[in-house]
């Protein structure tokens, strides 16, 4: 039975190794705010966090996350609070939708970790999730906010 | 495991209730019948307004959110005139049952058209005026003083002459009880305080932490899962399936045959994902397993040269213009199907019992999937429950048409357990209801001074209302075909005719976000361009002349080139295009900035668009809303096709149905010009002027002029 680490919490699941871990994160532990929306790993609306790297999680089986470190973003707000791209997000009333935000949002919070000051050339490149809203300028905007928070 | 909650009525509630301010689903109405009761209690003010003692305002939401804001518009309209403290303001939805039980109490509940704001602003106003003339009386009899003497605001009644007051908590009950006005009188739009200002979302807080539940994210005890496979080819049928080949895979419960299309039923989706893959299915592919996009391409062109057209608008005479026309200037223009690809795949869940039809569904018409499910299950519509959820994405894919629901309803009716429909993004983007491929053909003769004396114009292609409302069309004609062409065709042209030839494919056609205005302003606008260039005059003072009586439209186009700077060069390799559609009630205009690189490549560096919707009610979410329209526009004009062979759809998925993302993100600068005196539409308007104003700023840098979409794959090169 897979063992994973999601949200500092241990769940022993009761699924096939293949499974992917969107999945099993939605259907099996009830965490519903990881979004499907192509299992190819194209949109990211699936983002979560690995290990602390942003990983789509429609194209990564259980087998090959246990003994990681997951997060989602039932999991991302701190100790004290949202964090600091969440905060942004509110700042700049980004979401129209939602649906794909938690994927962005979990996308940028990984990106600020590894590269805290990004040029909009970083974040093209590093944040290629799919929004058919269309909230990308203010996305942008936000990234830029939570950068100097 | 620790964490698994299940979703319930209770879930709902103390979900959107922990989310502080945030939403709550519409399936708890408290005060529809404790208008008396302990002191704790909620009052129905109206079907609108409910207020608590602790003066918490709960206003009602009748039509979805799909991301445009209206849990937030909506209720500023009720707000405004009710006088309340919008920080007190929390909303809900209520649901399809409770409107037909109250004979639809809250009107129409189908979200589409950019209609929210536009055609239910004035019951929400008089909704909201209704309850603060109610509210004032029950505190005037309180005090034995005259209403007159008292007035609402910031959910205080206060009797001006003595000072008392009185909070809209403690009077909410004694005023439920009073007869509503039969006309409660509306403020001056110059009163406004709450109308027209930048009020945050209030739906923003949940969204940013994962809380809202869509459909997909439906639990319910006990709940089954489904994945379905649909005949490619629309229209199809189920002809066998091999069941023992999926029979005792781990948690594979049922196959359940469905018209066109075969479920698996299982214990979670990915087991009924893998084995519907895995289901041998055989179809019939009926009459249409050989069309393909050129056949169709054929057909339209047909329609182009065809010479029996229903005329939509005339004037004029078109041919002895023509004839004495210095110059003429003729094109054909054609756009392609294209698909939704809402976020959210298309989901439904249900739970058939012998009392009743339960569903859970995010749909833009709670009533016509209560319709739906009723249909399918073969009861009558007093017999289902609708949980109308958050929306991920509408654009049109999740109003008129219900097909998830039917299949949902009788999947579960099949099974006898709730059951969870979920499609994959293929089978999203390959099922879908699509905005029409359409063609158009343009003869105009200008004068000697280069203005359009005659224009002839012929549209083609299949109609939505034809295929969906057939019920519509009047004398068999679906003029809305040709929007842009008729009435909303603004250009002062002497001579005019437009007809349409309706052509009919298999393909199954729906409202796509501004519908038929986002092929027909792509095409006028783009040859408003070439009759310009024809002219030699500059395309935005080209477009002054041609709207020379018209101050509104004017206004519009001149805020945005003012904006754009149009009168000043463009920055080093960057080209200008401009367009103006009224649709929806608005007027917009949009400047696109766009450089075309040595080997092709576009880049959209920078969209200014200026609109007029009458009267404004949340400017920062009508910001938003153009900024979503353009790219909406943007993602149609660079990627968007779908294309038919063998009868069925060729692409499945973001990568081979591509969309824009950040990286193609132009800077948006947005100027609203509110005219007042009307009100508008703000979801639809920004997509349609998106592809023409890029193509005539592609023309300005190029020389080449596109008259087909999408721009991906052409040689964009100079000329």
């Amino acid at each position: 039975m897979p063992r994973l680490m999601i949200n500092g919490q241990t769940h022993e699941v009761d699924v096939d190794p293949g499974t992917p871990l969107l999945w099993v994160l939605r259907d099996t532990l009830g965490l519903t705010g990881t979004k499907y929306g192509c299992g190819i790993a194209q949109c990211g609306a699936c983002t979560v966090h690995v290990d602390g790297t942003a990983t789509r999680s429609c194209s990564v089986p259980v087998s090959a996350v246990e003994g990681s470190q997951i997060i989602t973003i039932e999991g991302l707000h701190t100790q004290v609070g949202l964090h600091p791209v969440q905060r942004a997000w509110l700042a700049h009333d980004v979401p129209q939708c939602g649906y794909c935000q938690s994927g962005m949002i979990m996308a940028v919070a990984a990106l600020l970790r590894e590269n805290p000051q990004p040029s909009d050339a970083d974040i093209d490149a590093a944040v290629t999730n799919i929004c058919r809203c269309g909230t990308y300028a203010r996305i942008r905007t936000a990234i830029h906010t939570a950068a100097q928070a | 495991m620790t964490h698994m909650p299940q979703i319930s009525r209770r879930f709902f509630i103390t979900s959107a209730g922990a989310a502080g301010g945030g939403m709550a689903l519409g399936f708890h109405l408290p005060g529809f019948s404790g208008r008396a009761g302990a002191a704790t209690d909620p009052a129905e003010v109206n079907a609108w307004v409910v207020i608590h003692p602790d003066d918490t305002v709960v206003i009602r939401v009748a039509r979805s959110e799909m991301g445009q804001g209206i849990t937030t518009s909506l209720p500023m309209l009720v707000a405004e005139e009710l006088g309340c403290d919008w920080s007190k303001v929390r909303t809900e939805f209520p649901s399809p049952e409770e409107n037909l039980r109250r004979k639809r109490a809250w009107g129409e509940m189908s979200t589409g058209g950019s209609r929210s704001v536009r055609t239910s602003q004035e019951y929400l106003r008089k909704a909201g005026a209704a309850a603060r003339e109610m509210l004032v009386a029950a505190a005037a009899a309180q005090w034995n003083v005259s209403a007159a003497e008292c007035q609402a605001a910031n959910s205080i009644v206060t009797h001006k002459p003595s000072g008392r007051r009185l909070r809209f908590g403690e009077i909410a009950e004694a005023a439920a009880k009073l007869p509503p006005p039969t006309e409660p009188k509306l403020r001056d739009p110059k009163d406004w305080t709450l109308i027209g200002t930048p009020q945050k979302r209030l739906d923003t807080a949940d969204k940013v932490t994962g809380k809202p539940i869509f459909g997909i994210d439906v639990r319910v005890p006990n709940m089954l899962y489904a994945a379905i496979a649909q005949c490619p080819v629309f229209g199809g049928t189920v002809k066998s399936y091999d069941e023992s080949k999926v029979r005792g895979r781990k948690g594979v419960r049922q196959v359940v045959a469905l018209p066109g299309a075969v479920a698996v039923v299982a214990d979670s989706w990915w087991q009924a994902k893998q084995a519907v893959d895995a289901l041998p299915v055989t179809w019939d592919e009926g009459q249409n397993g050989t069309v393909s996009s050129a056949g169709i391409a054929e057909l339209l062109r047909g329609g182009l040269a065809a010479t029996e057209a229903a005329v939509v608008r005339s004037n004029g005479d078109v041919d002895a213009a023509l004839a004495r026309a210095a110059k003429r200037v003729e094109a054909e223009y054609q756009a392609p199907f294209l698909s939704h690809a809402t976020m959210e795949p298309q989901n439904c869940t249900a739970h058939v019992t012998p009392d009743k039809v339960e569903v859970w569904v995010s749909t833009q018409s709670g009533e016509a999937a209560l319709a739906a499910a009723a249909g399918a299950a073969e009861v009558p519509p007093e017999k289902v429950i609708v949980h109308k959820t958050m929306l991920g994405g509408g654009f049109g894919r999740r109003g008129a048409v219900q097909d998830y629901v039917k299949q949902a309803v009788l999947v579960a009716k099949a099974v006898g357990q709730p059951v969870k429909l979920l499609w994959t993004r293929e089978e999203d983007i390959r099922h879908d209801f699509y905005r029409p491929a359409a063609m158009a053909k343009f003869t105009a003769g200008l004068d000697a001074s280069g203005m359009p004396v005659a224009w002839r114009v012929r549209v083609t292609g299949p109609s939505i209302l034809a295929n969906l409302f057939p019920q519509r069309l009047t004398n068999g004609v679906d003029a809305s075909f040709a929007n842009g062409f008729t009435e909303e065709m603004a250009y002062e042209v002497p001579n005019y005719e437009a007809s349409y030839a309706m052509r009919t494919t298999h393909v199954p056609v729906g409202f796509w976000r501004s519908v038929n205005h986002s092929q027909n302003g792509f095409f006028r606008e783009c040859f408003i361009d070439e009759m310009a260039h024809a002219a030699g005059q500059d395309p935005y003072q080209y477009r002054r002349k041609l709207l020379g009586k018209d101050p509104a439209r004017l206004a519009v186009l001149d805020a945005a080139a003012e904006k754009a700077g149009w009168d000043q060069p463009a920055p080093q390799g960057i080209s200008r295009g401009i367009a103006l559609v009224e649709a929806y009630g608005s007027l917009c205009a949009q400047v696109a900035e766009a450089s075309v690189g040595d080997k092709g490549g576009v880049k959209v560096r920078r969209v200014v668009v200026a609109i007029d919707t009458g009267h404004v009610v949340n400017p920062e979410i009508l910001r938003s809303q153009l900024e979503s329209g353009i790219v909406y526009g943007l993602s149609a004009a660079l990627y968007g096709v779908i294309t038919i062979e063998n009868g069925r759809v060729q692409q499945g998925n973001f990568d081979d149905y591509e969309m824009v993302r950040l990286a193609d993100m132009p800077v948006v600068e947005s100027v609203l010009v509110p005219s007042g005196g009307f009100w508008g539409g703000g979801g639809e308007p920004g997509v349609p002027p998106l592809a023409p104003a890029l193509c005539n700023a592609i023309f300005a840098a190029t020389g080449k002029r596109i008259r087909s979409l999408p721009l991906k794959g052409q040689d964009l090169t100079r000329a």
